[in-house]
């Protein structure tokens, strides 16, 4: 979900005859299905593919928080403030598991974070959006993390030992906080009032498209997909990918009693797919470029915590320092 | 006042304290100075919210008048509020966090220690399960006191002055009013664990390279009786802003 547009470097596929014994040997393992683990030979494209397409999946979990956490203080309910509250934690939680596995591969933590700071890497776009009315917190968990299960579940089976196995916990989470967010919208829905309703058409109508432009470009504009399904990081187009979430979302958005944003949405008999309007990709590719609604006020806010967090993590080292240096006296 | 009368005050005091505390937290979502602080606080935020809708529940069955927890919580206003002045002091920088956290989760260590003893059995049991995330909470912050403390001489400088600020409203961790001493008197509250407070901060600051202040005096503000410093009305007006401004809203 929460990578997009992930540069693999490659200009083109190689065949096994054209690979070094080396490569075939990993490209072999691949297509066996063998996982990959730190320790093996691996292609430099892949580790470095690896690296982009995790620590843009961290940052995101990261980054993630914000939108929420602009909720948090103003939960409605202690229930709710609960939730939203383990929600985030286990965001931070995702977070520093995908910034262990990135390790795996050589990569630094710290080092990418400030990357991120630095505006070199991305996050998902997703997070770039406003979260305006609490019922956001109800589309943000059903459809940003319907989202990311989609895409995600797939990754479970990634070539990548380490991401793999982070992926599996990962979802287990996610799809408790999908079922939450769709719990807030259907007690509004339900029990709430005109107001209460109208916020929650306004949250999916604002939220409805981001959510599929999650999925990353279609598959005619995804230079990058070829190389990452023969590597098995990806295993699915994004096309292919945003159907699978369209088509589960679309009778869960009816159970709700509410539309999506788009008149072009209908039950194709003969695909036996939902068909959907066309996609604003001027958008997509703004919001990647930083022509985004918060984008800015995103980095600006993650960039102070850590800056403004310095002193307190260099008196935890140096006070670990002392307390080591006395252990050893 | 009637045991029952003092029994909901004195809850109230100790729910109120844990949400406005957890309220600051909040407060830190995204801000922390590290990943698994965040974490680290979320999860302190999560034990006291859990806390206070233990204590609200049952101030709502006592009380019996159709209000529950979410009422109690949501709808009281500044001057009904109970809690201890250090919980709403703002959040300041992460020794202002520290210090506030270590005073209180001196004391409430020590507070729900000995509600474990109560004679009102559901009190007991909330502060046994209580206890024993409180004395996570205080062992993590004593460690950030000496980590801050012991660090470098900016961390020192910082904590030094927060301590310096907060310490004024350390009365109310010592002292107890008529309230407290009724309840304690039945059996029922924790009575006052000044003396003890004193000596495990008095420890922890020798450990920790801090001078110990004399001990603070009651000086017009009275948290536990609802009379608060400034800053309480604004952290309770954006907590409350939802069920204030929707009243008929159901989340």
């Amino acid at each position: 979900m929460y990578a997009q547009q992930v540069d693999t470097g490659s200009k083109g596929l190689k065949s096994l005859d054209e690979m070094s014994p080396e490569e075939r040997h990993f490209q072999e393992k691949v297509d066996a299905e063998v996982r990959i683990e730190p320790k093996n030979w691996m292609p430099d494209g892949y580790r470095k593919t690896l690296i982009r397409q995790i620590s843009q999946h961290a940052h995101s979990e990261i980054v993630g928080m914000l939108p929420e956490g602009n909720w948090l203080t103003r939960a409605p309910s202690l229930k709710r403030k609960l939730q939203l509250m383990a929600k985030i934690q286990d965001e931070a939680g995702h977070g520093l598991y995908l910034y262990s596995a990135m390790e795996t591969l050589g990569a630094d933590r710290d080092e990418e974070i400030e990357k991120l700071h630095r505006g070199e890497v991305k996050f998902s776009s997703i997070f770039t959006y406003p979260t305006l009315t609490w019922a956001d917190m109800g589309a943000i968990g059903w459809l940003v993390d319907g989202a990311a299960i989609v895409n995600q579940v797939p990754l479970q089976r990634c070539s990548y030992g380490p991401y793999s196995r982070a992926m599996i916990r990962v979802c287990k989470e996610e799809s408790f906080h999908q079922r939450q967010g769709y719990e807030i919208l259907l007690t509004m829905m339900r029990e709430g009032t005109d107001e209460q309703k109208e916020m929650v058409q306004d949250a999916i109508n604002r939220f409805w498209w981001p959510s599929l432009m999650m999925f990353g470009p279609s598959d005619t504009n995804s230079p990058n997909s070829a190389q990452s399904m023969a590597w098995k990081i990806k295993r699915h187009s994004n096309d292919e990918l945003r159907q699978r979430f369209l088509d589960q979302t679309v009778p869960q958005l009816e159970f709700l009693g509410c539309t999506a944003p788009d008149p072009d949405l209908k039950w194709n008999e003969e695909t036996g797919h939902y068909d959907f309007g066309e996609i604003d990709w001027q958008e997509f590719f703004d919001v990647l470029k930083g022509h985004s609604p918060c984008g800015v006020e995103r980095i600006q806010q993650r960039k102070k915590a850590i800056d403004e967090g310095q002193w307190v993590r260099d008196a935890a080292v140096a006070y670990a320092e002392k307390k080591q240096a006395n252990n050893a006296a | 006042m009637t045991t029952d009368q003092a029994l909901t005050e004195y809850l109230l005091r100790l729910a109120d304290t844990d949400m406005v505390l957890a309220q600051r937290f909040c407060e830190w979502c995204g801000n922390a100075p590290a990943l698994e602080e965040e974490i680290a606080m979320m999860n302190v935020g999560l034990d006291l919210i859990g806390q206070a809708r233990n204590w609200y529940d049952y101030v709502a069955e006592l009380r019996d008048d159709g209000h529950d927890a979410d009422f109690l919580a949501f709808r009281r206003n500044e001057r009904e509020y109970r809690n201890l002045l250090i919980a709403e002091q703002p959040r300041g920088d992460y020794a202002v966090t520290t210090a506030k956290q270590f005073f209180f989760d001196v004391w409430h260590h020590l507070v729900l220690t000995r509600l474990t003893e109560s004679s009102d059995e559901r009190i007991a049991g909330i502060a046994a399960k209580g206890l024993k995330e409180a004395t996570y909470h205080r062992r993590r912050s004593t460690e950030w006191m000496l980590r801050l403390g012991q660090g470098t001489e900016e961390s020192h400088r910082r904590l030094t002055d927060a301590v310096q600020n907060l310490w004024r409203f350390t009365y109310e961790l010592t002292d107890t009013d008529e309230i407290e001493d009724q309840l304690a008197e039945a059996g029922i509250g924790a009575g006052n664990v000044g003396d003890v407070w004193r000596a495990e901060v008095a420890r922890v600051f020798a450990e920790a390279g801090l001078e110990l202040p004399e001990p603070a005096r009651h000086f017009y503000m009275d948290g536990k009786n609802g009379k608060h410093t400034e800053h309480l009305g604004f952290l309770l007006a954006e907590m409350q802003y939802l069920p204030r401004a929707y009243p008929d809203a159901t989340w």
